[in-house]
């Protein structure tokens, strides 16, 4: 080998021998080209498989992309993977999030208008914990498959994960309520205490009255919602302190921790037939209120008060002997600038089918004036709304109606804007006027003289007793001992071996046989009535 | 350099790989034996460029799935995850250590890919019978022969971590289907070296001379 790089002199070494001719090498020259082949081959197939794999590729806009990373958040639906998150960027607009994702092959056909997509979090409420799971593997975006049939490549992530997927059975209904009280996507509903659905979801209605809720109901229970379900909070602690005083309601303990929903059918109508999905109820706020019959029938009244109102509030009853016939709904002032007169006028609403069915049912189309005409007899006869002290503890107030039959009479104009029964001062500051006047008179009582007349008198008296003491004692106890003596001489006189005695007896005796001789003769004189004529006849012997 | 440089090929001669002898070729002077020890004697290595343009391609084509298909899937209690080689690079320099992913960016993705342009270099210049930068073409060869060993360190990584972390349900990593053709590349083109014959960069110089071999 050292010699390599020197040129050999030596042209044709003599002792070289030649090299022996090799047996034709039987193996191809071309073996060698099939290496390259199954490399292609193995290539070409893993890109056609990877062509033919590949499913559908969606866009889903979330408002933030927390817990989502570009190659790692998966999709999945019911937990098997049918996707993988692609890319995540800003929209145009910088608002959204627009995630990217790949899915499986054979994804198109749940692409539809419906199907709704969510980042799975973990989340906890008062009832519920889900997602736990992903604290550990980080979120997921969930998948409910729609059924619409309508294909589509975009989405609109929600919020947060709906309640339920759309694929278990039941109906979905809208309630309307005054406020949403402790509801949240995912309340429980109850129906006689059992669980059998959950709110969906919760808005706020556009002119900012009230709110919408939507619940879903599941399939065996949703037969039980009627055209007549009745709808109410059954939130955890139901404390109300009002003139009837506290009452506490309770649901189950979940319930009292997360609040929930409750409905129940008022029992007179079983055979109405089973709500139609997406009906409309009313949201009420308890029970008692959803239960009573619904006041279709709504009287805007006024009532003046010159007394204090404090404890009056909106919502207080309107109490007819002890029936809530309607309620409060506004105290005001208003000042008389021409009187000059500060008065409270106080509007309730007054539900006249709450004053009993059989009326109603005689006059059922009662309009508004034959209703104003009908209080005005009322009011003929005494009616009169009172302010009454319904809980000493609190002093609530409530507005009694009760007939005062020497109320002054008085009659509203059937056609003010706003009816307006009158009033009477309450008990309580009749009673406060009466201690007022009593005070008063007191007060006026010239109480000076009376005590000098009055200390006069008793000196009088004080030497009157005294002259009794002196003068009248020692003659009393004479008269006494002379009273003991006479009766001494009378008890002397009684004795039996007293000579009285005697001689009142031997009397007796005589008087007894006297007695007995008279008996004789009138027996004879019986017998003999002419004896008193002819005399005593001799024995005819 | 006016006088061609003498080579046992000019001289009709061949050498023995075996024992060293030479031989003077005879009329048959593809199929010739070592008078010796019976060696398989040639001029140059048999379709030493055609073998090689196989092996190449072949590396070439397994390059693609290397680089794109997972090395490795990693399976956890937190989720699971495939990685190739790129994202692993990425991952590294993303997480700060970009000295790992520099290193794994050149021994993994680099040498390959500057093998296989070596030698496809090699073999064009060769097949053309260029006679540009002879030295410096023999030298590229000889980097690209005691580089290609180094280049199955992923490989090694990949087998060591699959037999170590088998945790069950804690981790489990499994080879991924890129790893497979990632070794294909790196023997591929070790044996695409091999089947490359030095001697025929500098072949063209005889032929200038008139004195081809035979």
């Amino acid at each position: 080998m050292k010699n390599m790089g020197e040129p050999p002199h030596r042209p044709e070494p003599p002792d070289i021998p030649e090299a022996v001719a090799a047996p034709k090498s039987a193996r191809s020259i071309q073996l060698v080209w099939l290496i390259p082949l199954i490399a292609v081959l193995v290539g070409g197939w893993l890109a056609v498989k990877a062509i033919l794999d590949r499913g559908p590729v969606i866009t889903i806009s979330f408002e933030t992309a927390e817990g989502l990373e570009a190659g790692k958040t998966k999709i999945k639906y019911k937990d098997v993977e049918v996707g993988l998150v692609n890319s995540v960027v800003l929209s145009n607009d910088i608002k959204q999030v627009i995630v990217t994702a790949d899915l499986v092959k054979g994804a198109e056909r749940y692409l539809v208008d419906d199907t709704r997509f969510w980042v799975v979090r973990p989340r906890i409420t008062g009832g519920d914990v889900s997602g736990l799971g992903t604290l550990l593997s980080g979120a997921y975006i969930g998948l409910d498959i729609g059924k619409s049939g309508k294909p589509t490549r975009h989405f609109t992530g929600l919020k947060a994960a709906p309640v339920f997927s759309s694929d278990v059975p039941g109906r979905e209904f809208v309630l309307r309520g005054s406020d949403l009280g402790s509801l949240d996507p995912g309340t429980p509903v109850y129906f006689r205490r059992l669980q059998v659905g959950q709110i969906a979801s919760h808005a706020l209605d556009k002119d900012g009255k009230g709110v919408t809720l939507k619940l879903f109901v599941n399939a065996p229970y949703d037969q039980y919602v009627t055209t007549d379900t009745r709808f109410w909070h059954a939130s955890g602690f139901d404390v109300t302190l009002d003139a009837s005083g506290v009452k506490i309601q309770t649901q189950s303990v979940v319930a009292m921790l997360s609040g929930g929903l409750a409905f129940e059918t008022p029992a007179g109508s079983a055979a109405l037939p089973p709500a139609a999905a997406g009906a409309e109820f009313r949201l009420f706020a308890h029970r008692a209120e959803a239960m009573t019959n619904p006041d279709a029938i709504v009287m805007k009244t006024v009532m003046v008060f010159r007394e204090s109102v404090r404890g009056l509030a909106p919502g207080a009853p309107i109490d007819f002997r002890g029936i809530v016939v309607g309620e409060v709904t506004a105290i005001r002032v208003e000042l008389d600038p021409v009187k000059l007169q500060i008065t409270i006028p106080v509007e309730v609403n007054i539900y006249p089918r709450r004053l009993g069915s059989r009326l109603v049912k005689q006059r059922a189309v009662l309009s508004d004036r034959e209703r104003r005409e009908f209080l005005n007899a009322m009011m003929a006869k005494g009616l009169r709304a009172q302010l009454r002290t319904g809980n000493l503890l609190t002093g609530q107030l409530f507005i009694a109606l009760d007939f005062f039959p020497h109320a002054p009479k008085v009659k509203t104009a059937l056609n003010e804007d706003v009816f307006e029964l009158h009033t009477v001062s309450s008990g309580l500051t009749e009673l406060q006027e009466t201690i007022a006047s009593i005070t008063k008179k007191i007060q006026d009582l010239p109480l000076g003289e009376i005590s000098a007349d009055l200390r006069q008198t008793l000196q009088s008296a004080n030497r009157l007793i005294e002259r009794f003491d002196t003068d009248l004692a020692p003659e009393a106890r004479a008269a006494l001992a002379d009273v003991r003596k006479a009766l001494a001489a009378t008890e002397h006189a009684l004795k039996p071996e007293s000579p009285l005695q005697q001689d009142a007896r031997d009397a007796m005796r005589e008087i007894a046989r006297a007695a007995q001789a008279f008996r004789i003769l009138a027996d004879y004189l019986e017998r003999h009535p002419e004896a008193l004529i002819q005399g005593k006849k001799e024995d005819e012997k | 350099m006016t006088r061609a440089p003498t080579t046992a090929a000019s001289l009709g001669l061949l050498v023995c790989h075996a024992c060293g002898l030479l031989a003077r070729a005879g009329p048959h002077a593809h199929d010739a034996c070592c008078p010796r020890c019976g060696a398989r004697l040639h001029w140059r290595k048999p379709d030493s460029i055609s073998r090689t343009w196989a092996l190449l391609i072949a590396a070439i084509v397994c390059y693609v799935p290397a680089n794109v298909l997972p090395m490795m899937h990693t399976g956890s209690l937190f989720g699971s995850q495939s990685d190739t080689i790129m994202s692993g690079v990425i991952y590294f320099w993303t997480s700060g250590s970009w000295y790992l992913a520099l290193i794994i960016f050149f021994a993994s993705i680099m040498v390959p890919l500057l093998k296989m342009i070596s030698l496809v270099l090699l073999l064009v210049s060769v097949q053309l019978r260029s006679r540009w930068q002879l030295n410096q073409r023999a030298r590229l060869y000889r980097l690209v022969e005691v580089v290609g060993r180094w280049s199955m360190l992923d490989i090694y990584v990949v087998a060591v971590i699959v037999a170590l972390v088998q945790l069950q349900a804690l981790a489990t990593i499994l080879p991924g289907p890129g790893a497979i053709a990632f070794g294909a590349v790196v023997v591929l083109t070790m044996f695409a070296a091999m089947a490359f014959d030095p001697r025929l960069i500098w072949d063209p110089l005889d032929e200038e001379h008139g004195r081809a071999p035979a």
